[in-house]
């Protein structure tokens, strides 16, 4: 890693405020990202890695919000530009695409339309220009007949054409950066398989960071350069994809990389009871004292239970939150 | 492995013969220019004592239609199911609470799929009651023995579903599935909403239940790692047909059919940084399905006989290994291509 990183994430956090009380929805939040980079974001549902997605570009909405700490944009600190700076850094330079493009796509507007407005809103184009633009980029992500399918509304497609005309729509204007949140877990794996080259070619070609948010460590570690794991609102790990599957540091990535039938190990070891990870999934309000993964940690002592722990650095390198970490 | 066709077989618990389900579209009043959705077309299956068959396949494929034909919430438009000896199709509306008592299903979704306004007690206990269980001792009984199966405490019985997890949910579910001690249970992707490090505790549990309540299980999942730890065999459907069927070392290390080997070969390795294989293409559109083998327009091994009526037929090898491709000797001829392509271990 060399150069100043694209984007910069500090000890941030982001509270929820429930009405009574503001419980920390996610806190110390700290990565960064090269220009060109792929880094994936990986945990459970609830564990905070949307709502951190969400708080790069701008777009948490009460009861969510950020309470402390810094993101910079090209050394830039997003949270300080202006709404209208902030607009035109969204969609332009840090794009996004969703889990269900059904939901993302306006269900009223072409697909066509719904690509080329990217170009009038950031490129200053023309329609008629951007109409045009729009066909191109539906050629790009390799949409067949583009001139007659930007015509078709969203219900016309089906979720793997709907997922490359968001992809189409994220990567209009060349962004940066393009965050995916769980870009592929409404598809089938084929399908799954399609869009993530897509994804991956198209940023690859364009130098475009990919930050990749998914429940799946397999997928993410396959995409992804580096992942963070997050639990319970706190990055647990960050390792790069090649050490986290084979030498996981923190026992909540050990229990999640062992407790998962991987393809080809019942043939190889045998069909053996599935290692699991004990309790359940703390709920955002009640996350335990210490340690939050103490609970279900079978190496828990007291200092856990007491105490959160700090970032250590790996010897092999990368980050662990652990006081007993491998 | 080889099953014996056409004859009464003790070990078999279901065999469903030539099921197709199809779905009226659109037409006039009379039926004029009404289209027909072949939402499953010819499945042939047979399911065994203590046994888990796998069903997988995208969504479009047909699992969930040939479950809900098993469980008698669809009727068949052609072709027969016979549970426990008894010949299910065309039977009479008072059957239905027989077909309970021995096949019943555990949803994807526990969220869903519980009552909100009902506490666990009551949802495990309606259905004893419907089905003439009236002591009150031996209700609280079968309802507290249940709940302990499926590892839960029978004080919990008063709780509402919302005080519980999801996977304490799926739990509920099964016990519901559970409670009229059924011999068939469908499994209808029942991890796939639960948070990723509770699933280990759900799949562990259902492997439990089957041993210790001597169940058979149909599991129908999109996840293969999970389908390749659960099940004995493996059923392959693509646009209502059976593509590939048998023992679960075949098809996940030897897969013959190329839709088989692009299902498999497109599971990300995390091992590995290697691009995904991609095979092309979206499932067709099943009310316009292609002439001949209907994967022929994705399949890279589609050559002319592929794209010619009639289709292949599904041919069982003496093994027991069924595959419905005009070129799967030759493709397999070729060698380890599907793991090559892959790059799994």
């Amino acid at each position: 890693m060399t150069g100043s990183p694209l984007i910069e994430v500090e000890d941030l956090s982001i509270d929820l405020d429930d009405g009574s009380r503001r419980v920390p929805a996610a806190e110390g939040i700290s990565f960064r990202i090269d220009r060109g980079e792929t880094f994936g974001l990986v945990g459970e549902s609830g564990c905070g890695k949307s709502i951190t997605a969400l708080a790069l570009i701008g777009l948490l909405r009460p009861p969510l919000s950020v309470s402390g700490g810094v993101i910079r944009f090209e050394g830039r600190e997003i949270q300080r530009l202006s709404a209208a700076a902030q607009r035109s850094l969204r969609g332009n330079r840090i794009a996004m695409i969703f889990q269900e493009p059904m939901t993302a796509l306006n269900p009223v507007s072409p697909v066509g339309r719904q690509i080329a407005e990217m170009f009038v809103l950031h490129k200053g184009k023309s329609w008629r220009e951007a109409n045009q633009l729009a066909v191109e980029s539906l050629a790009s992500v390799r949409v067949p007949a583009p001139e007659r399918r930007v015509k078709d509304y969203p219900h016309q497609l089906s979720g793997g054409m709907r997922q490359r005309v968001m992809i189409a729509i994220a990567l209009a204007c060349g962004p940066d950066l393009l965050i995916a949140d769980e870009p592929t877990t409404a598809l089938d794996v084929t399908v799954q398989a399609e869009i993530i080259e897509l994804m991956r070619n198209l940023c690859a070609e364009r130098g475009t960071a990919i930050l990749m948010i998914s429940h799946d460590l397999g997928l993410v570690a396959n995409v992804c350069r580096r992942v963070a794991v997050m639990y319970a609102g706190r990055i647990v790990e960050e390792r790069s994809s090649a050490d986290i599957f084979r030498a996981p540091s923190h026992p909540y990535t050990q229990g999640l990389v062992d407790s998962l039938p991987r393809l080809g190990s019942r043939a190889a070891l045998g069909r053996s009871r599935l290692k699991e990870i004990a309790g359940v999934v703390p709920a955002i309000t009640n996350f335990p004292d210490g340690c939050r993964f103490n609970p279900r940690c079978a190496q828990a002592t007291d200092i856990c239970r007491t105490a959160a722990p700090k970032t250590d650095l790996l010897d092999a390198g990368g980050l662990v939150r652990c006081h007993h970490h491998a | 492995m080889h099953e014996p066709q056409g004859r009464v077989d003790d070990d078999v618990i279901l065999t469903i013969e030539d099921l197709a389900v199809h779905f009226p579209l659109g037409g006039s009043l009379l039926g004029r220019g009404r289209r027909w959705l072949r939402a499953v077309d010819g499945v042939d299956l047979t399911l065994k004592r203590g046994e888990c068959l796998g069903l997988v396949g995208e969504s479009g494929s047909g699992k969930s239609t040939v479950a809900l034909s098993i469980l008698g919430l669809l009727t068949p438009t052609r072709g027969r199911i016979v549970l426990d000896g008894q010949v299910v199709t065309n039977r009479q509306s008072g059957d239905r609470k027989a077909l309970a008592r021995i096949v019943q299903m555990v949803f994807q979704d526990p969220y869903a799929s519980l009552n909100p306004r009902q506490t666990v007690r009551r949802t495990l206990e309606d259905p004893l009651r419907v089905h003439g269980v009236t002591a009150k001792s031996e209700i609280e009984d079968r309802v507290a023995t249940m709940l302990r199966h499926v590892g839960l405490r029978p004080e919990q019985a008063g709780r509402y579903p919302h005080e519980f997890s999801g996977g304490q949910r799926q739990r509920i579910g099964i016990a519901r599935a559970l409670i009229l001690n059924p011999k068939i249970v469908i499994c209808d992707e029942p991890v796939s909403a639960l948070d990723v490090s509770i699933r280990a505790q759900i799949i562990n549990l259902l492997l439990e239940l089957k041993d210790t309540l001597g169940l058979s299980y149909i599991m129908i999942s999109h996840d293969l790692g999970v389908v390749e730890h659960m099940s004995d065999r493996v059923a392959v459907m693509y646009l209502g047909r059976i593509v590939e069927n048998g023992d679960w070392r075949e098809i996940f290390e030897r897969p013959a059919h190329p839709y088989t080997q692009a299902l498999i070969a497109a599971i990300p390795d995390p091992l590995r940084h290697a691009p995904l294989a991609t095979t092309g293409g979206d499932l067709p559109n099943p009310l316009d399905p292609p002439n001949g083998c209907a994967f022929s327009p994705r399949c890279r091994h589609a050559e002319d006989v592929c794209r010619h009526e009639p289709g292949p037929t599904l041919e069982t090898r003496p093994d027991g290994h069924a595959v419905r491709c005009w070129r799967s000797e030759e493709i397999a001829g070729r060698g380890a291509l599907a793991s090559s392509v892959s790059g799994h271990p």
